[in-house]
């Protein structure tokens, strides 16, 4: 038991600090990718390959100066960053990451790759992402300053608007799946129909795959939905006053989000840890090239496609994608109910 | 005292200690802050209730949907902090009309909670922890033993819509309904 117990403290602390690394990582590949699409070398001096270049960032960032404008809103000015961070981290507590593994016999019993198993994963990784549009709104509002102020009303909005589409594809997901629980609907997805085609649900809810995506870009504020931070109407929206380690903190979560609405995606669409060539104990590889992937995905799209008007944005949210969601929803259901899936 | 207990009593606190730090603030974004963080102690009681269901849900419809509308209000009216000069120098029950009113209603509010408590004192309910938990378990009882207030929750939810439109409605007809604001 005591093993286990601290098999399961190890594996919390490794997936913080792989979430940690993958924000590292991300932004060394989002600057290579972006020099890639725009025919620029992106960087190159800082160690080989310009590899270091993160770590440089972050030595920037922590000397940089902490400064506060003096008619802001002390303690929420400090707090909003951290309420953002938190909820960036803590809705990866609940995303399953592999099978069962025994750590190659070290442990008596499997031990599985999630931080907590809980039994609503789904609700609580939603409850979470609506959770983080607090952290946005309050350094707006805190920062005492019009251009923040706009960012973080107009964040809110967006992801108001956003997350009823997010939650209506997690829905008729789980009318799939038939469970509140990551781990069940990834285990459902395991196999082949006739043999070749892998039982993933992004087969049979394509429209929920491309409804979730677009609403997860949304939540997490990238391009070409990045209006909160629109550079030419509103200088950096939310986080226009803020410097040094809290703007890294926003920056972080940012990253972090992304990850974390991949990896949900790899669970809920594209059959998690299960793939072939692979034995069962190196499913957490697949798991990793999948969201390798969407996350490539993320950085392409954001370098390839320009931002949306706002009001596009809005009629998209409202008019397009919801009234698809709810479709959606309704085909599923009446389908899982005449097929019993 | 098991964890379970002093978690309890830990939630219990939070939640008690934060409702009444909400009716003390004199900036209303702490207030709605602080009710975040009281709804965030109640889901933590759902969850040693052994309702992990409901816990999530209060956090999403509450904490998550309900409280940033508030939160988007506030914000936008910038609500200005309360008149300190005058809550410290007029009684709450010598206040005009709806201010009264408010009062009085907290005093029937105070006395009808403590007639439940007494009613029903101490006394522990069959409950049946395992069922509460099941979603398919609460969407079964929501659809068919609660069907009727169920739909007529509904109902009085579509009337404050419609009667919150119609109060949010401009006046001067002649332009028809007005475009909402885009910021």
């Amino acid at each position: 038991m005591t093993t286990l117990l601290a098999a399961q403290i190890g594996l919390t602390l490794a997936v913080f600090v792989a979430l940690l690394s993958s924000a590292a990582g991300m932004v060394y590949v989002e600057r290579k990718v972006a020099a890639l699409l725009q025919q620029r070398l992106g960087p190159y001096l800082v160690g080989p390959k310009g590899l270091l270049q993160p770590l440089a960032d972050v030595v920037k960032l922590m000397f940089k100066e902490e400064l506060r404008p003096r008619a802001a809103d002390a303690l929420l000015f400090a707090l909003a960053p951290i309420i953002s961070a938190t909820c960036a981290f803590a809705a990866f507590a609940v995303v399953p990451f592999g099978g069962d593994t025994t750590l190659f016999g070290l442990l008596p019993e499997g031990l599985r790759l999630q931080v907590a198993d809980v039994n609503v994963a789904i609700l609580v990784v939603f409850a979470i992402a609506s959770m983080s549009v607090y952290g946005i709104v309050l350094a707006g509002w805190s920062s005492n300053s019009k251009y923040s102020l706009l960012g973080g009303l107009r964040s809110s909005a967006q992801m108001i608007s956003y997350e009823l589409s997010y939650g209506m594809a997690l829905a008729a997901i789980l009318v799939v799946g038939n469970s509140l629980s990551l781990t069940d609907i990834v285990n459902r997805q395991a196999g082949t129909w006739l043999g070749f085609i892998p039982r993933w649900f992004i087969f049979i809810q394509p429209l929920g795959f491309f409804i979730y995506l677009t609403a997860g870009v949304a939540e997490t504020n990238r391009a070409p939905f990045d209006f909160p931070e629109a550079e030419q109407e509103l200088v950096a929206g939310y986080h226009t006053e803020y410097s040094s380690m809290s703007f890294a903190m926003f920056f972080l979560a940012e990253y972090v989000n992304m990850v974390t609405v991949s990896a949900v995606a790899t669970d809920l669409f594209l059959g998690g840890w299960h793939g072939p060539f692979l034995p069962a104990s190196l499913g957490w590889v697949w798991f990793l090239i999948k969201v390798g992937f969407l996350l490539f995905f993320y950085v392409w799209m954001r370098w390839t496609l320009p931002r949306y008007r706002y009001d596009q944005l809005m009629r998209f949210g409202w008019k397009i994608l919801l009234p698809l969601s709810v479709v959606n929803l309704i085909v599923t259901a009446a389908g899982v109910l005449y097929f019993g899936l | 005292m098991g964890s379970e207990a002093l978690l309890f009593y830990a939630f219990g606190a939070l939640a008690i200690l934060s409702s009444l730090l909400v009716i003390g603030q004199r900036n209303p974004i702490y207030s709605v802050l602080l009710l975040i963080a009281s709804f965030g102690a109640l889901s933590g009681l759902y969850v040693l209730l052994d309702a992990p269901f409901v816990a999530v849900i209060q956090i999403i419809v509450y904490a998550g949907a309900i409280m940033v509308l508030f939160l988007f209000v506030v914000m936008l009216l910038n609500a200005p902090h309360e008149d300190t000069e005058y809550d410290e120098r007029v009684h709450p029950l010598l206040r005009p009309g709806p201010m009264r009113f408010g009062a009085v209603l907290a005093v029937l509010f105070l006395v009808e909670l403590m007639w439940a408590v007494l009613r029903h004192g101490g006394e522990a309910g069959p409950f049946a922890g395992g069922a509460v938990s099941s979603v398919a378990a609460i969407g079964r009882l929501l659809f068919t033993e609660y069907g009727f207030p169920f739909e007529v929750t509904s109902i009085l939810i579509l009337v404050a819509m419609v009667g919150a439109v119609v109060l949010a409605r401009r006046d001067d007809g002649a332009h028809g309904p007005s475009e909402p604001r885009v910021w």
